[in-house]
């Protein structure tokens, strides 16, 4: 057992990490916020940068790497707040045609949770293809062949919505083995996004809470901050390691029960990223409240991020049920 | 970011849970928790027929009887304890994971061959006499004195949270030296045989009523020179070796019995009929046992975390840090849990109505101490925040 990041996937998530933190700026999500949240040649950039292809066969064209690699690119991208269907495009690498190079834009719902509709499909108007998940299995549909009509105000500014009343089945392309699958996968990497939610949000408020001062002091110093900030970074570790167990599960599946892996994850991560945004907004104070200061961003898009593939209140059922089959 | 065990360590498991598998059943139940004779008597056994197959102390050097275990044979070890329902090590625990290893590293020739041979074969119990009325948190700030005389040194002092005292035959005790000095630097750490004049030990009626735990009266106590662990005035420093001993299994035994302790609840909740459905039935009790065993199986993969890093580095990760806090106030929301399931069934400390209030009642208070005890959760976040997120000092 070597349940760490390897010097090779510490030199993948760094090569994430910088690319995001020069390309994904601030600024740039400020921008697509009042441009619809989309961004085709950061898209492209990402699909160059192997996000898509990193788990596809090496002898498709992919990169021919495991969960674990991908859960700290994943992370890296919810740090910094990518936008766009990247979970979906992900999944779909070895089952759509051109979504591994980034040429198709794929994006999904999933209907085998607990409560599929209202059915909203994020960043509808840069898909090529929607891809329905369901118990028995997976279809493709043309997305502007869905009768939809757009959400004029999102809840996320950077994740675009359209609201549909029915949708057609689509062609079936996998059946409910590959369901199954693209869920728990699917559930791991949105963790991994959260889990990345968690560290930003720590990551700024404790660079703020060491400048910003007030009676004549940082902020930082004052005990009641620190110990926010300390169960901050509590609840970032323990998603980490959440999170990393549910990747290493799924590549190794005789290490354990994966199902329970994959909740545990989502459930453990939605909760540090949600506790942490908000903490990151108190920290800020007044300023937190502004549609300025970016912390706002965090918190919206972990709602957008706990709702897929199974909430917390899910996952809690699926693991309590463990729980009471334990021997 | 690897979990599967290597072959050695799986080797390591299926010998050790065969000889479990026999040796548990044989071993017979253990004593009421308030009778210390034969706790002593039940945890010392144990430990001695841990001994005799090779299990004792695994974590120890070989040279001193134990198996050099690395981490990852550490955590098997807990996992193969816990699956078979085995005894862990009780009344033995200063001597064994405290007391030992710092006379390993720190100890003469003489005490080590005095006392070593002794703790691994459960021939001694050892106590801790750290804490003082006035020194909890800010431990460096103890009173207790030790005054040279001769080659003696007579100890005069009130300590309190001894655990263990009223079956120990030593107590790892720390003094202070040089009143004049910094407060560090003016400790010293003596080996105290509980047997001799001018001790007194009252036991301490905590919250959960009798228990483990002690106050030691110190007056005109003549202790050895020679009984000195380390310089004198270094009392401080040799304390924290037992540090360099913990490679991220600090707590992997606690977390693993939080998870026989969450599994029982469960059942119990499924037992429960109020309202002529079952305690299991609401949906919102439910959803926090669920919750409750993912921050478990989290702080589970947390600790294999840690053990990884320590196994190749030697000190675990950092985030080991958070381990503490996030375990103990878990375990408080398990005790609430476990109140919850019992109804009005948790008002009675005996078991009634067919429900195990004993055993969770027995939990759920002693649970609450652990918030406090080897450093307050206060004191681990302002830990995390000063060193690991470098904020500022408050003053």
């Amino acid at each position: 057992m070597d349940f760490r990041v390897t010097e090779t996937q510490q030199e993948l998530r760094n090569a994430v990490h910088s690319f995001c933190r020069t390309r994904v700026t601030v600024s740039l999500l400020h921008e697509l916020a009042t441009k619809g949240g989309f961004d085709r040649s950061l898209w492209q950039e990402l699909a160059e940068l192997g996000v898509f292809s990193l788990r596809r066969p090496e002898a498709r064209g992919g990169s021919g790497l495991g969960m674990a690699e991908a859960v700290l690119v994943f992370e890296e991208l919810g740090r910094c707040l990518a936008p766009g269907p990247l979970v979906w495009s992900h999944l779909a690498a070895d089952l759509v045609g051109g979504a591994a190079s980034g040429a198709v834009v794929v994006g999904g719902l999933d209907l085998a949770g607990a409560a599929p509709a209202p059915y909203l499909v994020e960043h509808r108007d840069a898909l090529g293809v929607l891809l329905i998940l369901k118990p028995d299995g997976v279809a493709r549909l043309d997305p502007k062949r869905a009768p939809v009509r757009p959400v004029a105000t999102p809840l996320d500014p950077l994740t675009p919505l359209h609201y549909a009343e029915q949708l057609p089945d689509g062609d079936r392309i996998a059946g409910a083995d590959a369901a199954r699958r693209l869920r728990l996968e699917g559930a791991t990497l949105v963790a991994a996004q959260l889990l990345g939610v968690a560290e930003a949000t720590l990551e700024v408020a404790v660079s703020y809470a060491k400048i910003r001062e007030q009676f004549g002091r940082p902020i930082g110093s004052f005990q009641a901050l620190k110990h926010m900030m300390a169960d901050m970074f509590a609840r970032q570790e323990l998603a980490r390691a959440a999170v990393y167990a549910a990747a290493a599960t799924l590549d190794h599946p005789e290490v354990g029960d994966v199902e329970r892996a994959v909740a545990t994850a989502k459930l453990v991560a939605a909760e540090a990223a949600m506790k942490n945004s908000r903490a990151c907004i108190q920290l800020h104070g007044g300023m937190g409240y502004t549609w300025e200061v970016p912390a706002h961003y965090y918190f919206k898009r972990t709602w957008v991020l706990e709702s897929l593939f199974g909430t917390a209140d899910e996952q809690a059922a699926i693991l309590a049920e463990k729980t009471a089959a334990a021997p | 970011m690897d979990l599967r065990y290597s072959e050695a360590d799986e080797k390591f498991r299926g010998e050790f849970r065969s000889w479990l598998n026999d040796a548990v059943p044989a071993y017979g139940d253990p004593p009421p928790p308030h009778d210390w004779p034969a706790r002593r008597a039940y945890d010392t056994g144990w430990q001695r027929t841990l001994y005799q197959a090779g299990y004792a102390c695994i974590d120890w050097p070989k040279q001193y009887g134990g198996r050099d275990a690395s981490p990852t044979e550490q955590l098997v070890y807990f996992e193969e304890i816990a699956r078979a329902r085995a005894p862990y090590v009780g009344i033995n625990f200063v001597g064994i994971k405290h007391g030992g290893p710092t006379l390993i590293a720190e100890g003469t020739p003489e005490q080590k061959a005095r006392h070593i041979p002794r703790i691994l074969k459960g021939e001694e119990v050892w106590c801790q006499g750290f804490s003082e009325p006035g020194a909890g948190s800010d431990l460096a700030s103890l009173q207790t004195r030790a005054v040279r005389d001769g080659d003696h040194y007579v100890v005069n002092g009130h300590k309190i949270w001894t655990t263990y005292a009223q079956v120990a035959d030593y107590c790892e005790l720390l003094v202070r030296t040089d009143p004049a000095a910094p407060k560090h630097k003016g400790i010293s750490w003596l080996i105290l045989p509980m047997n001799l004049p001018g001790i007194e030990i009252g036991p301490l009626r905590t919250l959960v009523g009798e228990g483990e735990f002690n106050e030691l009266f110190l007056e005109d106590v003549r202790v050895p020179v020679e009984d000195r662990v380390g310089a004198e005035n270094d009392g401080w420093r040799v304390t924290n070796v037992t540090l360099r001993f913990e490679r991220g299994t600090a707590f992997a035994a606690a977390i693993y019995s939080q998870q026989e302790f969450l599994a029982d609840i469960a059942r119990a909740a499924r037992q429960v009929t109020r309202d002529d459905a079952r305690a299991w039935d609401d949906t919102a009790l439910r959803k926090e046992i669920g919750h409750a065993q993912a921050e478990l199986d989290a702080l589970w993969a947390m600790v294999k975390m840690g053990v990884s890093e320590s196994s190749k580095t030697g000190v675990p990760g950092i985030a080991g840090v958070a381990v503490k806090l996030l375990y103990s106030e878990l375990d408080q929301r398990l005790g609430d849990l476990a109140m919850r399931v019992l109804g009005r069934a948790g008002l009675s400390r005996d078991d009634v109505g067919g429900l195990p209030s004993k055993r969770f009642l027995a939990t759920a208070l002693k649970s609450i101490s652990l918030t406090i005890a080897a450093g307050t959760s206060q004191i681990q976040r302002n830990i995390i925040a000063e060193r690991i997120l470098g904020l500022p000092k408050e003053r």
